[in-house]
Formats: C-alpha cells, sequence, structure tokens
C-alpha cells in the first residue's frame, strides 16, 4: 500500500486559514489502512480543525465526505455535487488523490492533509515499513523475494556492504541489512548458488531516471 | 458571576470503572457532580473521536477510566486505550486545548474509594485549568 502520515496541525491550519468552508476528503483505499486519511481520521481531523479555528474566533464549516479512491476520476466525480459549497478542498489521499482532485476542480485550491511516504507493508499492528521503490524492472525473483531497491540503504546489487553488522545495517541497529536476508532467505530455499552471480549495474530508466512513467495498455485504453 | 464549576466526562469500563462508580455509591461516598460518566463495554472501545467531540461538545475536562494493568476483561484493552489517550493528549496540544485537560486512570471494580478520589482530583486539576478555551469562545462567539 500506498503510505502516508498526517501533516503537522499548524501546517494544515496555515493552508485552510484563508477560507471559510472547506470540503474534507478521504479516501477508502491505502491510506485508511494505514490510519492516516480514511473516515474515521476524516472525522478526527474536521473535529481537531473546526476546535482549533474556533478558539481562534472563527467557525470554519467543514464538510466530510470519503470516497471509494480518490486516485480515481470515477470516484472524484462524486465530489461534484458539493464542490460548490466549498472554497478549498482539504485531501486526506495520497499525492495521486490530491492530484486527481486538483485535476478534476480546477477552480478550487486543493491542499494536502498528509505527507505521502512510501510503498510499504504492514510489520505489526501500527507499524508499517517500506518494501517497494517501483523501480520498474522487479528483482525479487533472483533475491529470494527481498528489494535491495528498497530495504537496502545503498540500494546495493552486489552486497551487503562493509557496513553489515549482525544482519543490520550501519545507518541504524533497527534496520535490517537487506543483503543478509537476502542471503539467509536463498541459504534456506538451498539457492545459494544464485547469490555468487554478479549482478549488473542496474538501468535506472525504468524507474524515475526515464523521467515522470506511464504505463498504457492498448487493450484497455480508450 | 458564578464560580467556574467543569463538565467532565469520564469514560469509564463496564468491568471496572464503571462498577467501583457504583461501589462508591454503595460505600455512601460522595464524588463531585460535575463528572459524567459514560459507560464503554472497555476502555479500549474509547476512540480519538469519542474524546473529541466531547471536548468540541463542550466538556472541560475528559478522563478514560480502565482496568488496572493485566486485569483487562478484553487482555490488552487498557493498554491501547492508555497509548490512545497518549496520542490524543498531543494532538489537544496542537489544537490548543492542552493535553493537560485529558487522562487516563486505572481502577479495579472494588476501588470505590479511588473511584471517588479520582473524581476529587480531577475536577479539583480541571478547576484551576480554567474552562475549555473552545467553549469559551463558542460562548463568546
Amino acid at each position: 500500500m500506498i503510505t502516508a502520515e498526517r501533516k503537522p496541525l499548524e501546517e494544515i491550519i496555515a493552508y485552510v486559514r484563508p477560507f471559510d468552508r472547506i470540503l474534507l476528503v478521504g479516501c477508502n483505499e491505502c491510506v485508511t489502512v494505514c490510519a492516516a486519511g480514511g473516515r474515521k481520521e476524516v472525522g478526527i481531523l474536521s473535529s481537531a480543525l473546526q476546535m482549533a479555528f474556533l478558539k481562534q474566533g472563527k467557525n470554519l464549516q467543514v464538510k466530510e465526505h470519503t470516497l471509494e479512491r480518490q486516485c480515481d476520476p470515477e470516484y472524484v466525480e462524486e465530489l461534484s455535487s458539493m464542490i460548490d459549497g466549498a472554497d478549498a478542498v482539504l485531501s486526506m489521499a495520497c499525492g495521486c488523490g490530491v492530484q486527481e482532485v486538483a485535476r478534476r476542480y480546477r477552480d478550487k485550491p486543493v491542499f494536502p492533509a498528509v505527507n505521502t511516504t512510501f510503498m510499504g507493508a504492514s510489520e505489526r499492528q501500527g507499524v508499517w515499513a517500506e518494501r517497494c521503490q517501483g523501480c520498474g524492472d522487479c528483482l525479487l525473483g533472483i533475491t529470494g523475494g527481498i528489494c535491495p531497491i528498497a530495504r537496502c540503504s545503498k540500494q546495493l546489487m552486489n552486497g551487503p556492504c562493509g557496513g553489515s553488522t549482525h544482519g543490520k545495517c550501519e545507518i541504524s541497529p533497527d534496520v535490517d541489512c537487506a543483503w543478509q536476508l537476502i542471503w539467509d532467505r536463498l541459504k534456506a530455499l538451498g539457492l545459494e548458488d544464485r547469490y555468487e552471480e554478479i549482478m549488473p549495474a542496474k538501468d535506472w530508466r525504468t524507474g524515475r531516471g526515464g523521467g515522470p512513467r506511464k504505463i498504457i495498455r492498448e487493450d484497455l485504453a480508450e | 458571576m458564578k464560580p467556574f464549576e467543569p463538565v467532565i466526562v469520564a469514560f469509564c469500563c463496564h468491568y471496572c470503572a464503571y462498577t467501583a462508580a457504583d461501589m462508591a455509591g454503595s460505600q455512601r461516598r460522595c464524588y463531585p457532580p460535575n463528572v459524567r460518566i459514560v459507560r464503554v463495554p472497555c476502555s479500549g472501545k474509547v476512540d480519538t473521536i469519542h474524546i473529541l467531540k466531547a471536548f468540541e461538545k463542550g466538556a472541560d475536562g475528559v478522563y478514560v477510566a480502565g482496568c488496572l494493568d493485566g486485569d483487562c476483561h478484553f487482555k490488552n484493552g487498557n493498554i491501547r486505550a492508555s497509548r490512545r489517550v497518549a496520542s490524543v493528549k498531543g494532538l489537544l496540544d496542537e489544537i490548543g486545548i492542552g493535553g493537560e485537560r485529558l487522562e487516563m486512570v486505572k481502577v479495579s471494580a472494588g476501588m470505590g474509594d479511588r473511584f471517588a478520589d479520582i473524581a476529587e482530583q480531577m475536577t479539583e486539576k480541571i478547576r484551576e485549568l480554567g474552562p475549555n478555551p473552545i467553549h469559551a469562545a463558542r460562548t463568546a462567539a
């Protein structure tokens, strides 16, 4: 999922201060799962904003709405019936959702209420960790299902480096060495030979090195 | 001008604090009428939004009363409640209400006296802090 964290309230307040009526939009997808911008968080932020402004003597009107998915035009269209009643939109979706709302409703200022952070997985209740960087050329098939791009601090293709100690990365004792994990996994699978193969330098053009990316599925695109 | 009498909302776990309030009554122990009790099935059931809404609707103080450590009927609801309360305290500071208006307390069902003591202490503390600034701003507006 795409993970996010709510911005500091002070920053959000600064965004919406010039406006009297706000449409606060959440998303039922990734940000709901990582407890950053779902229906529940929309309710909490709405209440917090209204109280913060009331303390300053201002009655901020907040209309709450949570879309099934904020990164798809079909769902963003739902806002058309309520957009006129708002001076600005505050989005609790990831950056994709914020941009989709901004693209559809050009005459409304749209502000992010969360910082989109990374593509990750849930390690345990309340803990999410980065797992993928969307490099566009997945290596997991040869690294035992552990990504050296997302999980090695240096993104090494042939690790580990000298900073690996007792299975931990030199940047922090809380960070596993991805290459230690890869080696342990390959060994458990009886695939140690795979580790001996030198991986060539990665072609970053499939990632961000090639500029903004787009997928066009000829069989689906209209 | 009438002296300030705080409104305090106490979210009380059915299995401990709510019964402790009953116990205080059985013991003929008085506690301040400022405390309004909301019975919940477990302190872990109390969500951030419940606490915020209490303040939004004009409460001057809120406390969540759960079971003693290790005694939760649902295993760890009281521990979750403690963490949540700590997090909401931070949010209340951000809002400008002040995290000190919110507390997490732990009592057992038999602690009628402790329940009454907590009600008295919380009432006194909030009385010193003064009215919820949100409520005051709304009244002025």
